[in-house]
């Protein structure tokens, strides 16, 4: 799964949606991968109002990227960035959690994740 | 200038739905003139040639768009049609090679017809060479005949369109996707054609987001990375999407079509129990902020055979070492959480509030259900203050049929705050509850006799 499903996943148990530590989840013994995409400038603008920013902040650093600066840019600034396109574009389109675990900072259920595919499936004293 | 578009005569429901989407997608101005769900020819205003061309370019129903030059009950009113609108045009189309053919719905002509009917429009005055393969231009004569035309001894048609031809749809991409060639199918895969008209529907684009809560194998997550967009998918079934041991899975089908860069991601979870990040509704949004996706599609489960489970324990009182077994064994790898039945009108529910919450403004959901259940009582279209009906499209088999409903996200501040407080009201008094479901019920007590 690309990065940037990070950005839209937070623990389902319904107990801990209320809580900011349950975004975003923390990836665990973490195997990347990382894929040739093509760069769609126009995706990565569009991306931009939905991604929570802190959460995607706290993803890079955990995933061993370069720390992401504190503010979004706005899309104009994106727009003229190459750098920030192509640094986004690297972190959410081209890489890819294959194995591993998703932790929740709240309740700390962890979400395995096989061959790419995060199983999100709870059982029944969680539902 | 009117155009003419000739549809393929099928599906007949989804054609205009269909086509009024591409219009949104192209930002077209388009207004229907004539359109019937009997005949294969629709007409309408556009814009430009340029923007004809566009708007059908990935029209799953759409054969073709034309000029239209001329039209009538019979053909010399079309000959004064075509003189009177276009004479000035002509001269265009002087020395280019050319192509005429006459395409007859429902009827039929003589080689001889033919040759004194094309001749009929010598008046065109067209001299470079004609050429019945790659011609610069091609003109059509277009004729709607009364359905069994030939046995009754008809000996005309209808009605007579005449139009110069301007681009195609795209009929080669059912092919392409064809489920005879997919590597990786199960029995509730969807149909490549229908897929496609389905995410024309929701309005797959490139740069856009889409998610399949119900992806089973990724029909429609491929048909939607087909337009360019970039697709999500889940399923309560982890095997759907990690397919076989002859390793044919989800992934593999978007690596079949060169799609993979477009593949967000897929994950095992329950709509019910989502971990899809989501804000409450509110009525003062910006419009995207809190939400993810530009488009939903989906082919829900509605029954046992197609799977329609919901995690949880459906009677803990007799089971009561289900939920300590679960405990106890959850961190297994190997362990399966238990599952229970659920309503399929609650399930219709979910999606729709699950789609209020995370579509954009103006994103749309689709979605097919069965029109009637087994007891032939109608399934009523589900509705949500948030969630404006946009389209409703029916397929029709021998003994049921099935729709493709389109909802359009609207912005918070048009939704009305009464029709939100009626529906909450509703739902806590249990009024999507299992007892008032006579679908689940009749299907259910089938299988549990
Ligand atoms: C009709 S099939 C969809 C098939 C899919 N469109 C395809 O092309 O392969 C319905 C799917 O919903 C899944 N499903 C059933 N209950 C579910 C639930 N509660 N949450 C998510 N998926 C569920 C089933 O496992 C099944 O794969």
């Amino acid at each position: 799964m690309k990065v940037l499903t990070l950005n839209f996943l937070t623990c389902a148990v319904k107990t801990c949606k209320a809580s900011s530590d349950s975004f975003p989840l923390h990836p665990k013994d973490a195997e990347l991968a990382s894929d040739d995409v093509e760069l769609n400038p126009q995706l990565l603008v569009n991306l931009l109002p939905r991604i929570d920013w802190n959460a995607l902040r706290t993803t890079s650093t955990e995933l061993g990227f370069p720390q992401l600066p504190e503010q979004p840019p706005t899309a104009e600034e994106l727009q003229a960035d190459e750098k920030m396109l192509k640094d986004l574009h690297t972190l959410l389109m081209e890489t890819q959690l294959m194995e591993g675990k998703l932790v929740c900072g709240h309740c700390g259920h962890e979400y395995a994740v096989r061959e790419g595919i995060a199983n999100f499936l709870l059982p029944s004293h969680l539902v | 200038m009117d155009y003419l578009i000739r549809f393929s005569q099928s599906h007949e429901t989804f054609r205009l739905p269909e086509i009024e989407a591409l219009a949104v997608i192209e930002g077209i101005d388009m207004k229907v003139v004539s359109y019937s769900l009997e005949s294969p020819f629709c007409i309408v205003s556009l814009p430009s040639s340029a923007a004809a061309k566009q708007l059908i370019q990935r029209s799953i129903l759409a054969m073709s768009v034309h000029e239209l030059w001329g039209s009538g009950g019979d053909l010399s009113t079309v000959h004064s049609h075509v003189r009177e609108t276009t004479s000035h045009l002509w001269e265009r189309y002087m020395t280019c090679s050319f192509k005429f053919s006459i395409d007859s719905y429902q009827g039929s002509r003589t080689a001889d017809e033919k040759v004194s009917i094309i001749n009929s429009f010598a008046y065109l005055g067209f001299a470079g060479p004609i050429r019945m393969r790659g011609a610069d231009e091609e003109f059509t004569l277009f004729e709607d005949w009364e359905w069994n035309s030939t046995p009754l001894g008809i000996p005309d048609p209808k009605y007579y369109y005449f139009g110069r031809y301007l681009g195609s749809g795209a009929r080669d991409l059912p092919k392409k996707l064809d489920l005879k060639k997919r590597r990786y199918i199960s029995t509730t895969s969807m149909d490549a054609e229908l897929a496609l008209v389905t995410a024309n529907l929701a309005l797959a684009a490139p740069g856009k987001i889409m998610y399949d809560p119900f992806v089973g194998t990724g029909s429609f997550p491929i048909a939607c990375a087909q337009f360019g967009a970039v697709a999500f998918g889940s399923d309560i079934d982890g095997r759907s999407i990690r397919g076989d041991e002859k390793n044919r899975t989800l992934k593999g089908n978007f690596e079949q079509y060169g799609l993979l860069g477009r593949l967000g991601g897929m994950f095992t979870a329950d709509l019910t129990n989502s971990p899809i990040r989501r804000v409450p509704l509110r009525y003062d949004g910006d419009g995207v902020t809190g939400r993810l996706f530009d488009g939903i599609v989906c082919d829900p489960p509605y029954g046992v055979r197609e799977g329609l489970r919901v995690l949880g324990v459906r009677d803990p009182e007799k089971c009561p070492w289900v939920i300590p077994k679960g405990k106890e064994m959850y961190k297994d790898p190997d362990f399966i959480p238990p599952r229970k039945p659920y309503s399929f009108l609650a399930m219709l529910d979910s999606i729709l509030q699950f789609s209020a919450e995370t579509l954009v403004d103006h994103g749309r959901l689709s979605f097919w259900m069965p029109t009637a259940n087994d007891e032939n009582q109608e399934i009523p279209v589900p509705t949500h203050p948030y969630l404006e009906i946009v389209s409703i499209c029916t397929q029709s088999f021998n003994k049921w049929s099935r729709r493709l409903i389109t909802y359009r996200r609207i912005p918070d501040v048009e939704v009305d705050p009464r029709a939100m407080k009626a529906r909450e009201e509703r739902i806590s008094i249990g009024k999507t509850a299992d007892e008032l479901n006579p679908f689940r019920k009749a299907y259910f007590s089938k299988f549990e006799a």
